[in-house]
């Protein structure tokens, strides 16, 4: 649907499954999987807000995540980074909500796929861009 | 200056190759070279055009001053008028490494900014005129063909399915969306013919295997001898992008897009496939999203441009995760057998013996190993693959009298080329062997390797990462170091890593998931002889451990009757976050030549033997097969029809 009829290519695919996570995106400010969600379970006033609508949407602003990304140098091939962009951002406020900085057992449920391996740089990029959400 | 793919080009010969962790050693002189003509040429044009002396000119970050008269001009701005009209010689002088402003200097990547806003384009991010999804419904065995479709006239009035059409590797559905092909793949009702390795499994390709491996020579009577073996089962090289590939084939031409890694080769494939001229087809090189040796070969383009041949319309052409893993192309089983003999504090013999399924090179290996390859015997099928192994495989250590050989068994599976292809598996079994040579020489595994080491480059990656990941402190019981190393492409990199193997440790609980030991550490220290971006190398080596990572301990493949079990990231097993290091150290040792070796693989082997020797000393084990929890299958197989399992759809109930 996303990428198909509505034309956002941001949120890639990588299983179709609910597994890989490179399609991740926000509902409501939460980190979902539209892979794994027909659009008959979408409200019409649910805000669905893929890894285009992430920058700040008057100055063009990047979210202090995506500023954290450029400043580690985290991509390789890049394929992954909007999905775990934002699933480190709803980890990050998942955490906060809880009480607590985001953790090495927070990080331990990120279950977002990186077959380039970057997973060291994501986690240094995602405290950086925390200390700045 | 923007440096953009070309497009495949014929008269580029064997030079359009990425692979073999050659393209910063085959570029840097040629890229070099064009820059210094480049830039001459454009002071000249400047000269000319103020009426000064080119030596009267300066620049500065492109652009150009003359200090006279005040007077500055771009690159940019001199570009058009810079170009040569006519080929010529020239020769230009390039500068001294002691002038270098960049080169040696982190820089970041330039596609950083498209890849975290979502704007980078992969081949499924492009909009090609009339190009509808399209995905192939595939048989429940490897290279199986369709014997008969029973319901195509019904799939065909599904909604959104344009086109249903039987091809070599299956039944073809294109439709308004994925989803709808999705539907339509799983409705359509296909009886198959066999596949080409249907009787086969983990457990008679590996008898095929051991039957095959050549003999060990040196016999063990008058000296002491370590014998080991070791079995390294199919791992997949899927990346996280799938096979995937845009074609629109006319009556007269052929136009595709695809992520490619040998895009001449493709091309003439695609040519002769059609019966048009290579100069019909025009085959676009787009950025993959991951490859790790699958893109060397056009998979998915053959099939797009196959379908769209048949159909008469433009497609795009997608593999399912599941084809993906099931169908795409796999690092073959290999059973790795290795007798060392020692006597007097030296090691006599060290023999290896590594015996594979073949592997598909058929894509050509540019222009380095095939020129040197024709200087090499010719032998049979194993032509190529001799030829890999042997420029590729060497033992870092003074062993007295050392062989490795390789012998293949020709079983058709889909394989290939994967991240340090014979590598990983050679190189651990040989670390892991060593560790038992140093135990039972009673020293410590890195001062044996220190003693034995064949030069002084090798030697200075061992103590850098022996001193800053501080080799031998006190571990508690079930944690250990572990020490790998590798030389290959003029590099030579030493992984240390420690490892956790402790029960609250190995039995944690992750959904769909598999955990055990965890690798808590690393410590990485690499010499290229010249780095040229030490930040993107120091993200190769993190990348490579990641990869040693998934290979020693939770990835591979099983094969059942004719085809792999996996069929999605919770089956096969790569690293993911909660096996993934919390410490990491990559140290860039300083320059020490005047060319930069390899590195987009180097890592892999070292850290691979490096997690596989920790591993052993943690548990006192030495694991005999890799990934340790091969044995236990860890999910439960979807079925192989329909060939593509159903979309979830409590998405919701994830979400955080
Ligand atoms: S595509 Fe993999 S989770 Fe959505
Ligand atoms: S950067 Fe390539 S998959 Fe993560």
């Amino acid at each position: 649907m996303l990428r198909d009829l509505v034309g956002l290519k941001g949120p890639k695919y990588g299983c179709g499954l609910d597994v890989c996570k490179s399609c991740t995106s926000h509902i409501n400010g939460k980190a979902f999987n539209p892979c794994s969600v027909p659009v008959s379970k979408i409200k019409a006033t649910d805000e669905i807000t893929t890894i285009e609508g992430l920058a700040n949407k008057e100055t063009g602003e990047l979210h202090p995540m995506q500023q954290a990304w450029l400043d580690y140098d985290v991509a390789e091939c890049g394929y992954c980074q909007p999905g775990q962009i934002m699933a480190a951002i709803a980890k990050v406020k998942q955490a906060r909500a809880n009480g607590h900085e985001i953790s090495d057992t927070d990080f331990d449920e990120l279950r977002n796929i990186c077959r380039c391996g970057t997973y060291f740089r994501i986690r240094e990029a995602v405290r950086a861009g925390a200390a700045k959400m | 200056m923007h440096v953009t793919l070309a497009d495949a080009r014929p008269e580029l010969l064997l030079n359009q190759l990425t692979g073999g962790s050659n393209s910063v050693r085959s570029l840097y002189t040629p890229v070099r070279t064009a820059a210094a003509i480049a830039k001459s040429r454009l002071l000249q044009t400047a000269a000319t055009k103020w009426g000064v002396p080119t030596s009267s000119l300066t620049v500065k970050a492109g652009v150009i001053h003359h200090a006279q008269t005040g007077r500055t001009a771009s690159y940019g701005s001199l570009a058009v008028a810079a170009r040569s009209k006519k080929v010529e010689q020239v020769a230009v002088h390039l500068k001294d490494a002691s002038e270098f402003k960049v080169v040696g200097t982190p820089q970041k990547r330039i596609d950083a900014l498209a890849a975290v806003t979502g704007k980078k384009q992969f081949t499924m991010d492009l909009d090609v005129p009339n190009a509808l999804p399209t995905m192939v419904c595939r048989p429940p065995t490897i290279k199986g063909t369709v014997k008969s479709v029973q319901n195509l006239a019904q799939v065909k009035a599904m909604p959104g399915v344009t086109d249903v059409v039987t091809i070599s590797t299956g039944v073809a559905v294109r439709a308004q969306t994925f989803g709808q092909c999705i539907d339509a793949v799983r409705a359509l009702q296909v009886t198959w013919n066999g596949g080409s390795v249907d009787k086969e499994s983990d457990a008679t390709v590996l008898a095929k295997l051991k039957a095959a491996s050549l003999p060990l020579i040196v016999p063990p009577l008058l000296t002491k001898y370590i014998d080991a073996e070791f079995v390294f089962p199919f791992a997949s090289n899927t990346a996280l992008e799938t096979n995937c590939a845009i074609a629109d084939v006319r009556a007269d031409s052929a136009e595709v897009w695809a992520g490619l890694k040998s895009p001449i080769d493709v091309q003439e494939e695609i040519a002769t496939s059609l019966g048009m001229p290579v100069t019909a087809v025009k085959v676009h090189v787009i950025t993959g999203g991951g490859s790790f040796g699958r893109k060397l070969f056009g998979d998915a383009a053959y099939e797009a441009v196959e379908v769209s041949h048949k159909i008469g319309k433009p497609v795009k052409l997608m593999w399912h995760r599941t084809d993906d893993i099931r169908h795409g192309r796999a690092h073959p089983m290999c059973y790795a057998k290795i007798r060392a003999t020692y006597a007097a504090g030296n090691v006599v013999t060290y023999e290896q013996r590594h015996t594979s399924v073949f592997t598909d090179f058929t894509h050509g290996l540019g222009e380095a190993l095939t020129a040197t390859a024709s200087k090499l015997p010719v032998g049979g099928l194993g032509f190529f693959s001799e030829t890999v192994f042997s420029l590729s495989q060497s033992v870092p250590y003074n062993f007295g009298v050392t062989t490795q050989l390789l012998n293949e068994v020709q079983l058709d599976f889909h394989t290939g080329s994967m991240r340090n292809v014979y590598s990983p598996n050679v190189t651990c079994a040989r670390e892991l062997v060593v560790d038992q040579l140093a135990a039972k020489m009673g020293k410590d595994p890195m001062a044996f390797r220190r003693s034995f080491m064949k030069n002084d480059r090798f030697r200075a990656v061992l103590d850098k990462v022996a001193q800053a990941g501080d080799w031998g402190k006190a571990m508690p019981a079930g944690m250990a170091q572990g020490i790998g190393f590798h030389a290959e492409y003029k590099s030579c990199v030493a992984v240390l890593v420690e490892i956790d193997c402790r029960p609250a440790t190995v039995n944690r609980k992750v959904r769909d998931g598999v955990t055990g030991p965890r690798i808590t550490k690393a410590t990485i220290a690499v010499d290229v002889g010249l780095p040229i971006n030490p930040l993107g190398l120091q993200a190769q080596m993190i990348s490579a451990l990641s990869d040693g990572i998934g290979l020693g301990l939770t990835q591979s493949i099983h094969i059942k009757d004719g085809l792999p079990l996996e069929g999605s990231w919770d089956h096969y097993f790569y690293t993911r976050q909660w096996n993934a290091p919390t410490d990491v150290q990559v140290f860039v040792m300083p320059a020490n030549s005047a060319d930069p070796g390899g590195a987009g693989e180097l890592g892999v082997a070292a850290s691979l033997a490096a997690v596989a020797c920790g591993y052993a000393r943690a548990t006192k084990t030495m694991p005999t097969t890799l990934p340790i929890n091969h044995g236990t299958l860890g999910f439960e197989p979807l079925p192989r029809t329909p060939s593509i399992p159903d979309s979830p759809t409590d998405g919701l109930d994830y979400a955080f």
